[in-house]
């Protein structure tokens, strides 16, 4: 009989030996290696072992009796210390054995970070019944509590289980949505609300700086200066190929052990199988394909041909009860479409990507009931054009006609509820639309309340007004804010309010949103909304600003920047000015001029400068100017009454006490703001955004100028009596600007749009507004003036100010 | 795309390059904008935009597209045509990952 050895009694060479033994069972006598002190058992099982749902016992699935009925010699709990390919033995640390064909099955290793403390007691991977194990006798200790690293599958199981045990869980994922490898941002954010239902905290985009204790592990360090407190630390940030021991033996080894498709290594007596094996470039970490190896390898051990072949992979997982799938590749690209469907209300998210008439990934959350069907027609590869517009839906609703729009809402009963908000069913919006000649959707929401809260029935209303009415429906006439949803900025303002929606993707599927993350045009509006109504919450979305907004400098025409320190008031000093002089000829700046804001602006100025320009510019005393912002840029003066003969009050010193106390602000567009001493108004404020013009009497205070692509004069809010009162009047009319204009909505159109007397009314004659609306400024202050220079100085998003990597000429040349 | 393709530089890590966002490559005078989607795909073009050669790296990325910081043209990241009703194109550059270094293609001198 043959020698057969195998390294490692994991669930790859476990099938291969079953597959083995019942083709042939005397064809080689068996020698079966495993570091573990254990056989074969399910692995994928092990979240219910950790959540206490099953017993190790139960996901056994070789035991002692069927080893020993199978003759195999098991050295378990013994390690393999090397490969004589020679003499064709290997070495156990108790003795060798020959063998004829070997196998290695050595699998994977979990990744440790390399920070400190990855040692301390208390640290675990989450791999086999070990560290299962481990991690159950942590959950004794009383108010545990464990921080997660690493959102991917294993990291959730593993924070569930610890969750279902009575821990306190912090899961710290890096990327900035959960299984970011699986799913988009969408279904990210929906599994995430689903993990955090559980009463498991997640944090994204956040990375380990060290883990902290002495003895043990006592806590989790964060880049961000923040501490996590933990009694256990799992580490689940992924797999390593086992291919050490290979490699040391000399057998050609890529990111993994090189096998041919017979599972072959580069020695014809040596097979690997299973997550240790690269196999034309590809990894394999899901069970699938796994076991497709090991009936290849079975075939071939005993001279039977087959070959292993790469498959189309989908994933379908209950996290714990969290219902996702991902098949096929659903990344964006040109020439593909995205179909996406979401129902908030169940939680549920589908997108469904086309190219060229066929389907080729899909991502589902919330309700998968269809993946098995979407799954073959991006295996098959099947023209899916005749059912495009129904294909969303799943596959029951395939064969038929071509769906109406209107035919859904029609076939819906009388008493069917359209609005869920005010309770109003199907038949009392028809018998208003009919009975009341209502033709608008605002009349609709005057009459029976139908839409008018959240909203998001509206396009139901809409569809039964157009069954009503017909051609007579005048459907709304808000634009909507983009390609991207059918909401004008108005409504997606007021649901991001009532909704208490607090991230992007969190918008985008309470909302509908028709693409899977938004254009150019929406995230830039989606982030300043949120920046704006939840100033401590939310997190700036870096990338869906614009280039001058994350450089903190303006863009030119060649690619070079310009920047603009801040001049309180117009003011400077010779210090400055010294600073700025030397800064120049420092930096070799091109072009120096003054701006129209009563600043210096230093042009043509060398990107990768930036941050060194800013240092210097810091050590002055200077502040970024905001040139760039959709926020405060100048508040422009005159001399007043310190130096003019007609200078009423001192406009200079108001001038620098509003930049002071409004910088940093952002808001729907840019804000430009001027102070004149008297009536003859040398700063010019009356076309300015807003305006004080100084009287004897006290300020007057001038708002929604312009003088830009349109030219205004401004409209007078109103006659105050202090300095105080000025600052306060104009910070609460800026804040109501902040809450209701559109995104790149300058003061003067928000204002024509919501009506002049109304402003006044808020902010002149309602003394209770006013002051929350000050208050409302005042506390997003507190968020907002931080300076960005100095923050880039000290080394934020260094990344944008260096290339990724420079190569002299000489050495390549572009391939054409 | 091409297949003439002889040298490929490593020119970093795929965690240089933020999300949706892009960094530069220097090569003499040439820069090379490699962009990573939000899906962690890379591609390369010209740091050039057809229309005003703005720096096409400092975009925002969506869509399989980077909008142009000068002028809101949008190019195709895997193409370097312009969309829409505007016509022109960038030069696109072969890059691939090997692992989770990013590779860029080039002729060897």
């Amino acid at each position: 009989m043959k020698r057969l050895v195998v390294i490692g009694a994991g669930m790859a060479s476990g099938r291969m030996l079953e597959h083995l033994f019942e083709a042939d069972p005397d064809a080689f006598q068996v020698t079966l290696f495993n570091a573990e002190p254990r056989g074969n058992y399910n692995r994928i099982m092990l979240s219910p072992v950790l959540s206490g749902e099953k017993s190790y016992e139960e996901i056994v699935t070789h035991d002692d009796d069927w080893y020993a009925g199978n003759n195999v010699t098991c050295r378990f709990g013994e390690r393999v210390t090397g490969i004589d390919r020679e003499r064709r033995v290997v070495c156990g640390e108790h003795g060798e054995v020959a063998y004829d064909k070997l196998v290695i099955a050595t699998g994977s290793s979990p990744f440790i970070i390399p920070v400190e403390g990855r040692d301390l007691p208390g640290v675990v991977s989450y791999r086999d019944l070990d560290d299962t194990n481990a991690m159950i006798d942590a959950t004794g200790l009383p108010n545990a509590r464990a921080v997660v690293i690493g959102g991917g599958l294993l990291g959730l199981e593993a924070a569930a289980g610890l969750r279902l045990r009575g821990m306190e869980v912090t899961i710290i994922h890096l990327a900035g949505h959960l299984m970011e490898r699986q799913l988009d941002e969408a279904a990210g954010y929906l599994l995430q609300k689903d993990i955090e239902n559980r009463g498991i905290r997640v944090i994204t985009r956040a990375s380990t700086k060290a883990i902290l204790g002495k003895s043990r592990v006592e806590g989790v360090a964060l880049e961000d200066g923040s501490v996590i407190p933990a009694d256990l630390v799992v580490m689940a940030v992924g797999i390593r190929p086992s291919a050490q021991l290979a490699k040391d033996t000399g057998l050609e080894v890529g990111r993994a052990i090189t096998v041919n498709a017979s599972m072959q290594t580069s020695d014809p007596d040596i097979y690997a199988v299973g997550e240790c094996v690269e196999f034309e470039g590809t990894l394999f970490g899901l069970v699938a394909p796994l076991y497709d190896q090991a009936k290849v390898l079975a075939k071939e051990l005993l001279g039977e041909g087959d070959a292993f072949v790469v498959k189309e992979l989908s994933t379908k997982l209950k996290v714990t009860g969290c219902d996702l799938f991902s098949a096929g590749d659903f990344a964006e690209g040109e020439g593909r479409e995205d179909i996406v469907f979401r129902d908030p209300a169940r939680g549920v998210y589908r997108r469904l990507v086309i190219e060229r008439n066929r389907l080729v990934g899909a991502v589902m959350y919330g309700d998968t009931a269809d993946s098995n069907w979407f799954f073959g027609l991006i295996r098959d590869g099947e023209d899916i054009a005749e059912m495009r517009e129904t294909l969303i839906f799943g596959q029951s609703y395939q064969g038929g006609a071509p769906l109406d729009p209107t035919a859904a809402v029609a076939a819906l009963p009388d008493d069917a509820e359209i609005c869920g908000c005010n309770g109003v069913c199907k038949g009392t919006i028809v018998e208003a639309v009919s009975t009341k000649g209502l033709t608008t959707l605002d009349d609709v929401r005057a009459h029976t309340k139908a839409s008018a809260s959240c909203g998001t029935c509206t396009g139901l209303v809409e569809k039964l007004m157009v069954l009503t009415l017909g051609d007579a429906f005048e459907a709304a006439a808000v634009p909507p804010m983009c390609k991207c949803t059918d909401l004008g900025h108005d409504e997606v303002r007021r649901l991001i309010k009532t909704k208490e929606l607090k991230t992007i993707p969190a918008v985008m599927q309470e909302l509908e949103w028709k693409t899977s993350c938004g254009c150019a045009k929406c995230r830039p509006a989606l982030n300043y909304y949120l920046v704006s109504d939840w100033p401590e919450e939310y997190a700036d979305d870096y990338q869906s600003r614009f280039i001058n907004e994350r450089v903190h400098a303006n863009i030119q025409k060649d690619g070079t920047y310009s920047v603009v320190p801040r001049m309180w008031g117009g003011q400077t000093t010779s210090a400055e000015l010294r600073a700025i002089a030397d800064v120049v000829d420092k930096f070799n700046i091109p072009s120096v001029k003054c701006t129209g804001g009563q600043r210096i602006d230093m042009l043509g100025v060398k990107k990768e400068d930036l941050p060194a320009i800013w240092a210097d510019l810091g050590k002055a005393g200077f502040v970024s100017g905001h040139a760039y912002a959709k926020g405060l840029r100048t508040v422009k003066t005159c001399v007043g009454s310190d130096w003019c003969r007609f200078g009423t009050q001192d406009s200079t010193g108001l001038g620098v006490r509003l930049e002071k106390f409004m910088w940093g602000s952002w808001t729907p567009a840019k804000v430009k703001l001027a102070v004149s001493g008297c009536p003859r108004n040398c700063a010019e404020a009356t076309c300015k955004d807003v305006g004080v013009v100084c009287v004897d009497s006290g300020y007057e205070i001038h708002y929604a100028g312009a003088a830009g692509l349109d030219i205004k004069g401004t409209e007078v809010l109103g006659l105050v009596k202090t300095e105080d009162e000025a600052v306060e009047y104009i910070s609460a009319l800026v804040q109501m600007y902040r809450e209701q204009g559109h995104y790149l909505e300058r003061i003067y159109k928000w204002a024509k749009r919501i009506g002049y007397d109304e402003v006044r009314r808020q902010i002149m004659e309602d003394a209770e507004a006013r002051k929350a609306y000050f208050d409302r400024f005042v506390f997003s202050q507190k968020f907002a003036q931080v300076d960005p220079w100095s923050e880039r100085v000290s080394g934020k998003d260094k990344h944008e100010f260096k290339p990724m990597a420079s190569f002299p000429e000489s050495k390549v040349e572009a391939a054409e | 795309m091409n297949v003439m393709t002889d040298e490929w530089l490593d020119v970093g890590e795929i965690s240089d390059i933020p999300r949706r966002g892009a960094r530069c490559i220097r090569i003499g005078e040439t820069s090379v904008a490699v962009f990573r989607t939000a899906d962690d795909q890379i591609h390369a073009l010209e740091d050039k935009c057809p229309h005003r050669n703005g720096p096409l790296s400092q975009g925002i990325v969506h869509d399989g597209c980077v909008t142009c910081p000068l002028h809101n043209w949008v190019i195709s990241l895997k193409t370097g045509q312009a969309q829409g009703a505007d016509e022109g194109s960038t030069e696109v550059y072969p890059v691939r990952l090997d692992g989770t270094r990013v590779l860029l293609g080039f002729r060897g001198k």
